[in-house]
Parts: structure tokens; sequence; C-alpha cells
């Protein structure tokens, strides 16, 4: 009886929850005089693809493969840097000895707490400097200098729970560091590794403000800058091919999501990581 | 696997006899090589360089030039609009952050009755909106279900409030992992002595979970003080209608970037960290008030 009524709710509070996910869906599906005439319902009336014809053919004279593969090239960027940047100042602090560790590691956890704000602007005068803006390098480079300190906490976290016999076991064996974190290490800690890609991935995907402020030319927007050229547009005949786009750009979020669901509540879960 | 290779003998690079083995730390820096680049390169020079932009006129174009506190004294006495783009950011997350923490609760407790396949299907759906809430693209669709609202002045806010509250599912999953770490005794000696639902939940499931609701807390306040892109997409980019949405970041971002004021943006900036490190010491000075860790019991 109990465990009914609890049923009942959870189902009741989903139908709720998702009820936003599936009025996109339905509204990218439905002409546009139907979709204004019924604005809040669910599949009102007729059923039609053109919102998704107009997706493809992009926004701002570039087609929506530009914006894919733009935005495709960034998250990849970000998650090889992220993977490898980070899991090499985990092997750092979590297996070497070394004299600055605790301040260093210390000093690595107050900067994820740091708002982006105030390096922003610096950073921004660096890049114009050396004529960067408008290109990748300021949405990938940070990854590959391991500013994501986050994903160096939860590597470090992973690799203090791998027995530290292997490492001696692989120190008599003649490996040194180098080859301890390649062959030891590194394939022991596959869990923290996937965790991580999987959240640069989403969350570059996702990503809007600096992908705002670097990218100014639309052959270079990626998906939410995309996107952002239907928010002026303020009458309702661009709502197809806005709400389409929007679809197709949560699609790649969505199928991680359903393949990787276990990694995720799990990461989120035993680290306290923002999702 | 990889050991077993090498249980062998692998090669080993022969030491010179006498020579002192390679110490350890020296290869410790070329692991910790480009996060040291990034810490030094991307975060303490430019946070050096943006404390002494906020004290100059620099505009992108011309060289800084020094004015002192200006910038400061502009931001508190002069600019209606950045007073405006606090109290809006204030009442964001004084809505935001309470009405996400209490959901992401009620649904962890409501999850936390369920066992097995039933628990982790529902844990992960509710989980889902966390993840995509955060795109340009539902925040689209957010615009246009409460297009009545996102109009008017006095109920603009009001959806961005609903958008973030909609993506409990972290805090959610933190709390559900949280509260299946409460023994078990605990509850059944509460029932023996005849306590109650909200008597059990108040007086062992609370405090028991006290830890975890700070650390939520914290975490989503830090976040809340942030927030851009829902704020910027909901409101057409600009803050509006009448800036009722103007938050904090948006008129920074106005600011450094539209109208390129580096300078005054700086001190934006500035303000801001020192009002989330502010705040966060707050919160954990009155942590030991109401946070109950394990061994105090």
């Amino acid at each position: 009886m109990k465990r009914t009524a609890v049923f009942v709710l959870c189902v009741a509070g989903l139908g709720l929850v998702l009820y936003p996910i599936m009025w996109l869906v339905s509204a990218s599906l439905t002409p546009v005089e139907d979709l204004v005439a019924n604005l809040r319902s669910l599949f009102p009336g007729r059923i039609t693809a053109d919102g998704y014809a107009g997706a493809l053919e992009g926004a701002g004279g570039e087609s929506f493969w530009t914006f894919l593969g733009n935005s495709t090239i960034v998250a990849s960027g970000a998650v090889i840097g992220n993977v490898v940047s980070c899991s090499l100042a985990a092997y750092a602090f979590a297996r070497l000895r070394f004299r600055l560790s605790g301040p260093l590691f210390a000093f690595a956890l107050v900067t994820i707490m740091l708002p982006a704000h105030v390096t922003l602007i610096p950073q921004y005068v660096v890049f114009q400097q050396l004529e960067m803006i408008d290109t990748f390098v300021p949405l990938i480079l940070p990854k590959l200098l391991a500013t994501d300190a986050f994903f160096v906490f939860l590597m470090v976290q992973f690799m203090r729970g791998i027995p530290h016999e292997l490492d001696e076991a692989a120190k008599i064996d003649g490996c040194g560091p180098i080859r301890t974190y390649r062959y030891v290490v590194l394939p022991l800690s596959r869990p923290a590794m996937v965790t991580t890609a999987i959240f640069t991935f989403i969350w570059t995907w996702n990503d809007f403000f600096s992908q705002l402020i670097y990218l100014s030319s639309t052959e270079n927007y990626t998906i939410p800058m995309g996107l952002r050229l239907f928010i002026d547009q303020t009458s309702s005949s661009s709502y197809g091919p806005m709400f389409a786009m929007s679809v197709l750009s949560l699609v790649p979020i969505g199928l991680f999501f359903l393949a990787f669901q276990r990694f995720l509540v799990a990461g989120v879960a035993t680290t306290g990581l923002k999702g | 696997m990889v050991l077993a290779e090498r249980v062998h003998p692998a090669p080993v690079k022969p030491v010179a006899e006498g020579a002192p083995p390679r110490r350890p730390r020296n290869v410790a820096y070329l692991f910790l090589g480009p996060w040291l680049l990034g810490a030094i390169g991307l975060t303490v020079a430019p946070m050096v360089v943006s404390l002494y932009l906020s004290f100059t006129d620099y505009d992108l174009f011309n060289s800084p030039r020094w004015i002192g506190l200006d910038n400061y004294l502009k931001l508190f006495g002069d600019d209606p609009r950045y007073l405006q783009s606090v109290g809006v950011t204030l009442r964001y997350v004084a809505w935001s952050v309470p009405m996400k923490l209490v959901l992401a609760l009620a649904v962890a407790l409501l999850l936390n009755s369920l066992r097995g396949k039933g628990q982790a299907f529902f844990r992960s759906a509710f989980y889902a909106p966390s993840l995509l809430g955060a795109s340009v693209g539902l925040a689209l669709a957010w615009r246009a279900i409460f297009d009545t609202w996102v109009d008017t002045p006095d109920h603009a806010l009001i959806t961005i409030v609903l958008l973030s509250a909609w993506q409990f599912g972290a805090p959610m999953v933190i709390f559900l992992a949280g509260l299946q770490q409460i023994p078990r005794d605990l509850f059944d000696a509460a029932a023996v002595d005849g306590a109650g639902w909200w008597r059990r939940l108040w007086s062992i499931t609370l405090p028991m979970l006290s830890p975890v609701l700070f650390f939520n807390l914290v975490l989503e306040t830090i976040h809340a003080f942030q927030a851009f892109t829902q704020a910027f997409v909901v409101s057409g980019g600009r803050g509006g209608p009448a800036d009722s949405t103007l938050f904090y970041t948006l008129y920074l971002y106005e600011r450094g970037f539209t109208e390129f004021r580096m300078g005054y943006a700086s001190a934006m900036a500035w303000v801001l960290l020192v009002a989330i490190a502010l705040i966060t010491a707050v919160l954990f000075r009155t942590s030991r008030y109401w946070v109950f860790y394990g061994d105090e019991r």
C-alpha cells in the first residue's frame, strides 16, 4: 500500500519533471500555426519535419553541420586535454612525494571555487594580443593546462585508493615513475578517466559563456552559439527550426546519458560533482 | 594484465656506479608541468593583473591609466544598474538555492523508500534535467513555455528561478547517497520509542544528513552567484524586461565585453570574488551550530 503510493508519486513527479523535455520534442515536430494556437500542449495536432529541415539549413548563413563540427572539435579537444593533463597532475599529487605537494594541492582545491570572472579579462586580453580571438585555442588550451582543477581532485581521490603494493612491484621490476604511471596507475584509473571524459564533454557541449566571449564569426560558431542567433528573433516564425535545432543539440547529451548514466550518477554521488 | 608482462625483468637503464639514484621529486614537477603552467599563467597571473586593472580605466584599446578607487566608488555610489544587478542576483540566490535543495531533499527522501531497480531508474530519470537544463536549447524551450511571464518585470526572474530549481538532480543524488549512510538501527530504536515520521525526520535524518546538506548549500550558493547562460537566454541577452533579470554576470559581460570597459568589469569581478568568499566564510561559521559530524554524537 505504502509502496504503491510512493511509486505513484514518483511517476507523477517524473511526468512533471520531464514535461519541458517532452514539450520541446513535441514543439519541434509541430507546425508553427498549431504550436502558437496551443502553446503548452503536447502534440496538439499535425506533425511535420519542416522544423528539422530548417534546422539543418542552419542560421546566420552557416549550416547546422558547421556548428556541429565546431562543437565536436571544441568538445573533443577539451576531453583530451582534461583527461591527459588532469591525470598527469593527479598522479603527481596522489603518488609522488615532493616538497610543495601539500601547499600546491591546497591551492588546486581553492581554484575549484574561484569564479572564472577574476581571471577572464586578462586571459581575454592575452588571447587578443596573440590574435587568437575567434579561434578554438582559448577554448581548448586551458583544458590542456588542467585548469579544471575539479578533475585533478577527482582523480587524486581515485588514485589514492589504488594499492601502493602495485607501485612497489613496478619499482622492483624496474619501472620509474613515468612507466608506473603509464602501465600501472593509468589503466587502473579508468573509471575516473571515463567520469572525467563524460562530464568534460557534456559541460563543454553545453558551455555558452566562454564561447560567447571568444567566438565572433558565424563560421566558427558552435551549436549553442548557433542557437543564440534565434534569441534575438522575437517572431514565432522561426519556432520550428529553433526548437528542432535545440532538440538536435541535446541528442548527444541524451545518448551519453543513456550510455553512461551509471558512471554519471556514481560520479555525482561519490564526489559531489556539480551536474 | 600489463603487470604480468612486467614480471620478467624489464629493460632497465643501468645506473652508473656511485651516482645518486634519480630523485623522484624532480619527476614530480614533470608530471605537474601542464597544471603548474596553467595555475601560474591562467590563474595566478591573470588574478593579479585583473586586480591591477580594477584600479584603472582600461578599455582594451588604450593603455590602462591608474584611477585609484574610482571604479569601486562608481559601482556603489553612482551606478543604479549595478545595484540593480546586485539586487537581482541576491534575490535569485535567496530563492533558487533553498527551492532547489528542498526539492532535492524531498525527492531523495521519496526515492530512499524505494529499493533496487526502481530506485536506480527514478534516480537516473530525475537526474537528467541537471545535464540538459544547463543548455541553451532547453533555456529556449523554457522561454517559450513561460512566454507570458518572461515579458513581465514582476515574473521574469521567477521563470529563471524555476529553471534552476528544475535542475535539482545533482544535489538529490548526493542527498540520496547521504541518506543511505545513516545506520538503520537509529530508526529502529526511534520507532521502538514511538517516534513518528516527522519526529524521525527532524531528530535523526536531518541531523545525520547535515554535513551533506551543508556541502550542497555551499556548492549551490557559490554556483548560483555565477549563473549566466539561463539568464542570458531567457532574458534575450539583455537582462530585460526593465532590467528585472539583469544578473551580476550579465551586467559584467555587458560592461566588459560589449562596451569593453574592462577596468570597470575587473572591479566587478573582484567584488564578486570577495562577496562569494565572505558568504562562504559566513556559512562555515554558522555550520558549527547546525552541522553534526558523526564523531560528536
